[in-house]
């Protein structure tokens, strides 16, 4: 699946991965293949991204917003550290 | 005919000025680049953004979340947000923001122009200048944006802006500032930054996604709104630097034209003067030689 993630900024991440942990407001959560639509706010915290090598990249946001849809991902973090 | 060293230290001068707007019209340009690109930058956002605030308020049945940037009542504290730039030397562009923002106050704002419910919020040296000299009651500026110009720092100031709506300070918000078109041409905006119109209840035409939403729709809309007013704020002043930029390369590469032009004509003056002086000198000679065989 694919995901985008930007920030005001810049563009952080654009790319083809396995699976993303994101800090959602209710608590933390994956999302993995053929993930339900969702849409959901983004606390402080930590965006794990396993890609299609299993390499973990992690990044710092804080706060935001992801949609998931049909295997596409849109995170629009406020700041990435 | 004009003497001829007064003409070369003419020539002279107006060699260097070009020399100088040339080099800035250079500066500009690399600056106006590396302007455009954060704006550049900022659009997938902004676009996503609002692509999910069309996709969430479709699939709001009615639009009853509350939505305290909406708030509508008659404007009897307006604040008014003058974006200029920090330095000169760009053509018109701080001018007719300045004449926008006095033609705002004469005419649409008059009454409360009068009654000292008007406030101005400056974002650039330029602007602040002008209307530090009127009787414009005025919030601290915030020329320092343009140093550092990054979302995080414009952020602080829209934040600041949507409190004091809040908080019933002001009634309204409005933004003066050049957008820009390309490097020629910006356009003088002026729109209204608070409060937001209801969020855009647009026909759906494909079938909307069934989403599961975390927390909760309302939540959500509720975190968007602000979030969009702060990326509207961030375009506008981003929007207004690199436009800045452009009305100084345009500026300065037609002062750079206007010296060429002007340094021709002069050398065609400098050669004929010169030219008349040597015919002088050779009439004078053969006079002289005449004089003396006769």
């Amino acid at each position: 699946m694919k995901i985008e993630i930007v920030t005001p900024d810049k563009k952080i991440f654009d790319g083809e991965i396995k699976s993303v942990r994101v800090p959602g407001k209710k608590g933390s959560f994956q999302v993995l293949k053929d993930h339900a639509p969702i849409i959901s706010t983004l606390e402080n915290g930590t965006v794990r991204i396993v890609d299609q090598e299993n390499n973990e990249i992690n990044y710092e946001i804080s706060g935001g917003i992801i949609e998931v849809k049909a295997n596409k991902i849109i995170l629009l973090a406020d700041s990435v550290r | 005919m004009a003497n001829l060293k007064a003409i070369r230290i003419r020539i002279t001068s107006f060699k260097s000025t070009r020399q100088i707007t040339s080099a800035m019209k250079m500066v500009s340009a690399a600056k106006l680049r590396k302007a455009q690109d954060k704006i550049v930058r900022l659009r997938p956002y902004a676009n996503k953004l609002h692509e999910l605030l069309v996709d969430l308020s479709q699939s709001l049945s009615d639009s009853e979340v509350e939505n305290i940037y909406g708030r509508v009542s008659p404007p009897e504290k307006v604040l008014i947000i003058v974006v200029t730039s920090n330095r000169g030397l760009c053509g018109a562009f701080n001018t007719n923001v300045i004449n926008e923002t006095r033609r705002v106050i004469t005419e649409k704002y008059a009454d409360q122009f009068r009654m000292g419910n008007l406030t101005l919020l400056t974002i650039g040296k330029k602007g602040f200048d002008y209307f530090r000299k009127q009787k414009v009651t005025m919030l601290p500026d915030q020329n320092n944006l343009f140093n550092d110009l990054t979302f995080e720092n414009v952020n602080l100031v829209a934040e600041q802006i949507m409190k004091s709506f809040t908080s019933l300070e002001f009634d309204r918000v409005e933004l003066i500032y050049n957008q820009f078109k390309n490097a020629a041409v910006q356009n003088l905006t002026n729109e209204v930054f608070l409060p937001v119109e209801t969020v855009p209840s647009g026909k759906s035409k494909t079938v909307p996604t069934d989403y599961i939403y975390e927390p909760g729709k309302e939540e959500i809309i509720k975190e968007l709104i602000p979030k969009s007013l702060k990326i509207q704020f961030y375009k506008a002043v981003l929007d207004s630097f690199v436009a800045e930029h452009g009305a100084r390369m345009t500026a300065m590469h037609k002062a750079t034209d206007n010296a060429t032009v002007l340094i021709r004509e002069l050398t065609l003056q400098y050669n004929k003067a010169r030219q008349a002086a040597i015919t002088n000198q050779i009439l004078e000679v053969v006079s002289g030689a005449e004089a003396l065989r006769g």
